[in-house]
């Protein structure tokens, strides 16, 4: 038997033993957001059609009036620029609801198996520490966002049905071809796709101490996670107050948000700096179109501390798969 | 060669001595039984075979050293560790695939004709079954490997009678040929010592016997002693002894038969009451 061919399909079927364990969070839970998002936007537009004050409802940021207003004058660029800006308000729920799944999937990933002893099954089958580790990371870093990305493009599409049902009604056929835009669509999801990997490097140190921690603690994984941070940051500041020299700001930014906050989506666009910033946020399709660039997304590659924590990161995983070879009892 | 081979085994936890200085070899085609009282070092002895503990010593399983070999190992080494460690949200159907998918020696068709004779459905959760279905199921995932060695960690601990012998049967029946080696634990000696070719016993990190039930056989004696030959017997130092019906049954190690004859009628003792009378003393 190949090897190769063996070690690529076992990793294919760690991925999917993920997956069957977390398919409540990895799955229904996007699934479950974006038909409430979808239910959000049928009551918002019933309410805009049968409301005396329409004009105030937004929808994700997006004045509905404002777009069907756009529409009706035909005016292409302002309905795209609100359209993208109701897109991606809407998506945010989806992003937050990815970033708690996934702090908790890692946090549980190497304790949950322990507490209930099945490791000892999963350790009865010829699968490496250094797989079954990897499978994790990838499901965090990889596979869950893609899977976010693909609830994002289904909300997409569903709203922008409702949307075009409502100026049908409103408007009439000739609004289609207005509201909807393919190049602008797919231009849309690549970017959201494409800053996956880049979410996934910036992600590094929080994948790492949350594996770590769920690798190596005996009990309670999400306390040492979290209180042994702040409490370094807490005595840190503490004693900043008897030194001139300021170590602490540095550590909550740079230790502190990394290890803990870092799987939050594009969360490294408030550290680029770009040289063409849009002056205020007035304009709110030039700061949107600014922040999801090929542009930004390069730029992050360009920043050291990326690349510092990914390598802190790498660091701690090697650590986890370490704990992972022996410490297999828990007091859960 | 041998299945397992160690010497100079040794564990130790903080002042705690788990294992000291033991030598083993089993040889394969034997069913062993590793016997011994809790705290006595069984489970240290099997992680550290299964390669899921750091050990001082030398140790080789199936020419291989379990700490640096783990995942070769495991293509050849199966283990039940315990009751009911299966993950309770795997569906039955997907265990299936999963270990058809990770190991190489597993055959679906086995897996299915062991389920088939159970009430388990592929549609199931492990935590729609009992705790006996949880072991049915564990072993027909287990059995169904082609390993060639086995290690069993007190598997039908808290099931019921029925479900025990079942598990030893299918064990024996199904599973078992010269080529597979079996490494049992439990606390329930009496159930499995008609099928064990070995005994092991240990007691305080140490191996205090290591014989085939044969030699158990030819070498273990117990005597029902009248009052008045009691002290004879005492002279010729029993392993063990304990009173009944105003009579005493003593256990002998290694006396002559027709020595023993003399004192009073002499019985075959049960793995039982070897294991009572050679563990004495330990939680005292």
């Amino acid at each position: 038997m190949n090897t190769n061919v063996m070690s690529s399909n076992k990793f294919a079927w760690l991925l999917k033993r993920e997956f069957w364990e977390y398919r409540g969070g990895f799955f229904m839970a996007p699934l479950i957001t974006t038909l409430v998002m979808l239910a959000i936007t049928v009551l918002v537009l019933l309410s805009a059609e049968f409301s005396a004050h329409r004009h105030g409802i937004q929808l994700g940021g997006m004045n509905i009036d404002q777009v069907i207003e756009h529409v009706g004058e035909g005016d292409y660029t302002k309905v795209h620029s609100a359209i993208d800006i109701g897109l991606m308000g809407m998506s945010a729920p989806i992003g937050i609801v990815f970033c708690f799944v996934v702090f908790f999937y890692l946090l549980g990933a190497l304790y949950n198996d322990r507490a209930d002893r099945s490791v000892l099954f999963w350790k009865s089958l010829p699968l490496s520490d250094i797989e079954t580790v990897l499978a994790k990371v990838v499901m965090a870093a990889l596979i869950a966002p893609l899977l976010a990305v693909a609830a994002m493009i289904v909300l997409h599409l569903g709203f922008l049905i409702l949307l075009s049902l409502y100026s049908l009604f409103r408007i009439g056929v000739h609004a289609l071809p207005l509201l909807w835009s393919p190049t602008h669509l797919v231009a849309l999801w690549l970017k959201l796709i494409v800053a996956i990997p880049v979410n996934a490097l910036w992600a590094l140190p929080t994948i790492g101490w949350l594996l770590l921690c769920s690798s190596y603690v005996r009990s309670k994984p999400f306390l040492w996670a979290v209180l042994m941070p702040v409490l370094t940051g807490v005595i840190i500041s503490w004693v900043n107050l008897l030194q001139s020299f300021s170590l602490s700001g540095w550590y909550w930014q740079n230790i502190f948000g990394r290890v803990l906050f870092s799987i939050v989506p594009f969360s490294w666009l408030r550290r680029i700096t770009l040289t063409d910033t849009p002056d205020s946020a007035d304009d709110d399709l030039r700061v949107l179109n600014h922040v999801l660039s090929l542009d930004s997304i390069s730029a992050a590659l360009a920043m050291p501390s990326l690349w510092i924590g990914a390598a802190a990161g790498v660091a701690m995983i090697a650590a986890a798969i370490w704990f992972r070879r022996s410490r297999i009892e828990s007091y859960a | 060669m041998s299945v397992v081979q160690a010497r100079n085994l040794s564990k130790r936890y903080g002042a705690t001595v788990a294992l000291d200085r033991v030598d083993l070899d089993i040889q394969p085609g034997r069913i062993v039984g590793l016997v011994g009282p809790n705290g006595a070092g069984k489970t240290t002895a099997l992680k550290a075979i299964l390669g899921l503990a750091e050990f001082d010593g030398e140790l080789s399983v199936l020419g291989m050293n379990p700490r640096t070999q783990r995942t070769e190992l495991m293509q050849q080494v199966s283990f039940i560790a315990d009751v009911a460690v299966l993950p309770r949200w795997l569906r039955v159907g997907d265990a299936v695939d999963f270990v058809g998918g990770v190991h190489p020696r597993f055959s679906r068709e086995k897996c299915q004709a062991f389920l088939a004779r159970t009430k388990i459905q592929p549609t199931q959760r492990v935590r729609e079954l009992s705790k006996g279905m949880i072991v049915q199921l564990h072993l027909a995932l287990i059995m169904a490997i082609d390993a060639k060695l086995l290690i069993l960690d007190e598997p039908t601990l808290g099931l019921d009678i029925l479900y025990r012998k079942d598990f030893y049967n299918s064990l024996l029946s199904d599973y078992f040929d010269h080529e597979k080696t079996i490494l049992v634990t439990t606390h329930q000696i009496e159930e499995i010592e008609h099928i064990l070719t070995d005994l092991l016993f240990i007691k305080e990190g140490k191996i205090v016997l290591n014989a085939t039930m044969d030699d158990v056989g030819e070498r273990f004696a117990e005597v029902l002693v009248n009052p008045d030959k009691a002290d004879s017997a005492r002279a010729l130092k029993p392993l063990y002894e304990r009173q009944i019906f105003g009579k005493s049954i003593f256990l002998f190690d290694g006396i002559e038969r027709s020595r023993l004859a003399e004192l009073g009628e002499i019985h075959k003792p049960s793995v039982a009451d070897l294991f009572v009378a050679t563990m004495k003393g330990t939680y005292a």
